[in-house]
């Protein structure tokens, strides 16, 4: 009995699931390789020794992992007080175009520029999650439909930002980019003034200083993860916030004001994903607000990864390497194999398939379980 | 007199593919299946649409072969969340990432790029109207007789209100389910197709470009209903004719015109108030649970 017992404790862990899914959306991958004619193994190989082989694509993985770690935790900060922020999206992009225009308009010595463009995108995100949090407290407007059409809002918002408003500039599709002073590239002074050669006699990183916007951006959604886990696991806050996750009737009757918690945790998680968005303006080269053709996906593959760690807040920065490697990853493999990179959109898509699917293990655990007892049962 | 009837083409134009969508998301979640895949189904229907309307030049094969494609994603969704008992959004992330994937993959393996060549033949119109619009009119009309005047309609809703009580009453709840959200599929992947064969000619990694998320909207939007869902697409294609319409030409920004359908979405739920789902939406249903 203590041993079936163990089965579903293990069955029933996150972190097995998690890999569990991982392994088999790497072997239907895998499979589908081998349809194309290609040695699953050998492909594989490959694509991971050319990312963890070379400077420059391990700084592009942590780049490219910094923006969906924060709006990966901001999305399971909000699933863990059982709210679904399909409007991450939005939420960044508020806080992308607040860093940008203050961003435009300030110029202030760094120490204070970056932490004032850093709260207004905090700022900008947090009214566009709270407005979210307040219309489902007060009018029962669902936060995935609010999220949703926020998300169409903004993002029309960054285009009239960028084409229309009196911060465009002529003959670009945008603004201008941020004063040097709140930028958070390193060396952004020497990269805007284009004296490369001094980059290039960097130590270790200057090889890939030149190509690659190495930023402070990781420092920030480190301790971005370990502020909401905190926040969650350690305050009255979080337990309040959690116990209206877990059973809204139960928190109503111990006491706790439910729709004011409702709007508390879509100000933080909008907050949060709007300090992406300034992270990443004043991360990434040309640090400006752009027109764009679509939504960038930074708050939809925050929720990718936020899935694929089964709505760790620590799981996320996991989950988020894994995920910027993996997008790496594909066009290493189309070069070396010619398999086309879409090949691990799949492959995520698979892996947060199995996620779901994963839901039925304790149940087979219990099954076995019971099967065995009955068993036993029929020995005795 | 002319304006109006441009507007009126025009909504036509942009609401057919989201009524399809919606029609799908709506029959689904009515079983008690929450599907935000619409997305990804929409993609996948687009592509396969696109691609064997183009290998076969026969467009009503091509659009059918959309349809199946969303059909097959739908199974995939069913599966997960009936006999796996899934969290049925983690189930709809991960179609709508392989829907997309997927459509992308394929093009890229069959054309060598990521869009697909250009259609010869489209769909065609009957009277300046396009066939996939009458058509999903008469779709609608058709999940109404269904859902609220058969047999077969009652017992489908009856497994999203209360799947307990279905279940004693003899009434196969799991095979309800999976019909419904392979219907959802269906109807998703035939959206999909009638944008990349009436609206556009072809396939490109932006033809549905978050449609299938204004559908699931429309779904909501609708309460749940046919005729509702229909009305709340066709709603979402008069204010994109709108934009249109008035274009550059307008004092407002288009871009703020742009916002107006999500504007005026957020409004009216405010004023309608709470929209109530189907009882058993989104719980997998456990045969003997309590």
């Amino acid at each position: 009995m203590n041993r079936n017992n163990k089965l579903k404790k293990i069955f029933s862990n996150q972190l097995f699931s998690t890999l569990v899914a991982l392994l088999l959306g790497f072997v239907v991958a895998g499979i589908l390789l081998v349809v194309l004619g290609h040695n699953p193994f050998t492909s594989y190989y490959e694509m991971f020794a050319g990312i963890f082989g070379n400077p420059r694509n391990i700084a592009e993985t942590i780049i490219k992992a910094t923006p969906i770690i924060i709006t990966g935790a901001s999305i399971a900060f909000a699933f863990k007080t059982g709210l679904f922020n399909i409007g991450s999206e939005g939420q960044y992009i508020a806080g992308f175009v607040a860093a940008g225009v203050v961003g435009v308009l300030l110029d202030l010595p760094p120490i204070l520029q970056v932490p004032i463009l850093l709260v207004s995108g905090m700022l900008a995100g947090m009214i566009i999650g709270a407005l979210s949090g307040f219309l489902k407290a007060k009018f029962g407007v669902h936060e995935v439909i609010s999220g949703i059409m926020l998300n169409w809002i903004m993002f029309y918002f960054q285009m009239w930002v960028a084409l229309s408003s009196p911060l465009f500039v002529q003959e670009t599709s945008g603004t201008e980019s941020i004063n040097v002073s709140g930028q958070i590239r390193l060396f952004a002074a020497e990269k805007t003034a284009g004296n490369y050669a001094a980059l290039a006699e960097v130590p270790i990183i200057g090889s890939v200083l030149g190509r690659s916007d190495i930023n402070y951006g990781i420092i920030i959604a480190l301790i971005v993860v370990v502020v909401l886990q905190l926040i969650i696991k350690k305050t009255t806050l979080g337990y309040q916030l959690r116990a209206v996750g877990l059973n809204k009737d139960a928190a109503e009757f111990a006491g706790i004001n439910v729709n004011k918690n409702i709007v508390r945790s879509m100000a933080i998680a909008g907050a949060i994903s709007g300090l992406a968005g300034a992270a990443n303006i004043m991360a990434l080269s040309p640090n400006k607000i752009n027109s764009i053709a679509m939504f960038e996906n930074y708050g939809f593959n925050g929720l990718s990864v936020a899935l694929m760690a089964g709505t760790s807040i620590p799981g996320v920065v996991l989950t988020s390497l894994l995920f910027s490697s993996l997008s790496i990853g594909g066009n290493i493999l189309q070069l070396n194999t010619g398999a086309p990179s879409e090949l691990i959109s799949v492959l995520i898509g698979i892996i947060i398939f199995f996620i779901a699917l994963a839901n039925i293990l304790p149940v087979i655990a219990d099954k076995i379980a019971s099967r065995k007892t009955k068993e036993k049962i029929k020995n005795e | 007199m002319n304006n109006i009837l441009t507007i009126i083409s025009i909504t036509l134009m942009y609401s057919t593919a989201l009524i399809y969508g919606a029609l799908g998301g709506m029959i689904s979640e009515k079983s008690g299946v929450v599907n935000i895949g619409i997305e990804g189904m929409m993609a996948i229907g687009a592509f396969a649409g696109a691609t064997v309307g183009y290998l076969t030049s026969s467009p009503w094969i091509g659009f059918l072969c959309g349809g199946l494609a969303g059909a097959v994603l739908g199974l995939l969704h069913a599966m997960a969340s009936v006999t796996f008992r899934a969290n049925q959004t983690v189930s709809g992330v991960a179609i709508n990432m392989l829907g997309l994937g997927a459509a992308l993959f394929l093009s890229k393996i069959i054309f060598d790029r990521a869009d697909t060549p250009i259609l010869l033949k489209k769909l065609p119109k009957l009277f300046g109207i396009d066939a996939t619009a009458i058509l999903a009119f008469l779709i609608m009309i058709f999940l109404w007789v269904f859902l609220y005047k058969t047999k077969w309609g009652l017992r489908l809703r009856a497994v999203g209100e209360h799947p307990g009580a279905a279940d004693t009453l003899g009434i196969n709840v799991y095979a309800i389910r999976y019909l419904s959200v392979i219907a959802s599929g269906f109807l998703s992947g035939l959206g999909g197709a009638s944008v990349t064969m009436s609206l556009v000619s072809n396939f490109s990694p932006t033809a549905i470009a978050g449609q299938g998320f204004i559908a699931l909207a429309a779904v909501i939007f609708g309460k749940w209903t046919p005729h509702g869902a229909y009305g709340a697409a066709l709603l979402f294609g008069f204010a994109q004719a709108i934009t249109v319409y008035l274009g550059g030409s307008a004092a407002i920004p288009s871009e703020f015109i742009s916002m107006v359908p999500y504007l005026m979405t957020l409004i009216i739920l405010v004023f309608t108030g709470k929209s109530v789902a189907p009882k058993a939406s989104g719980e997998p249903y456990v045969k003997g649970a309590r």
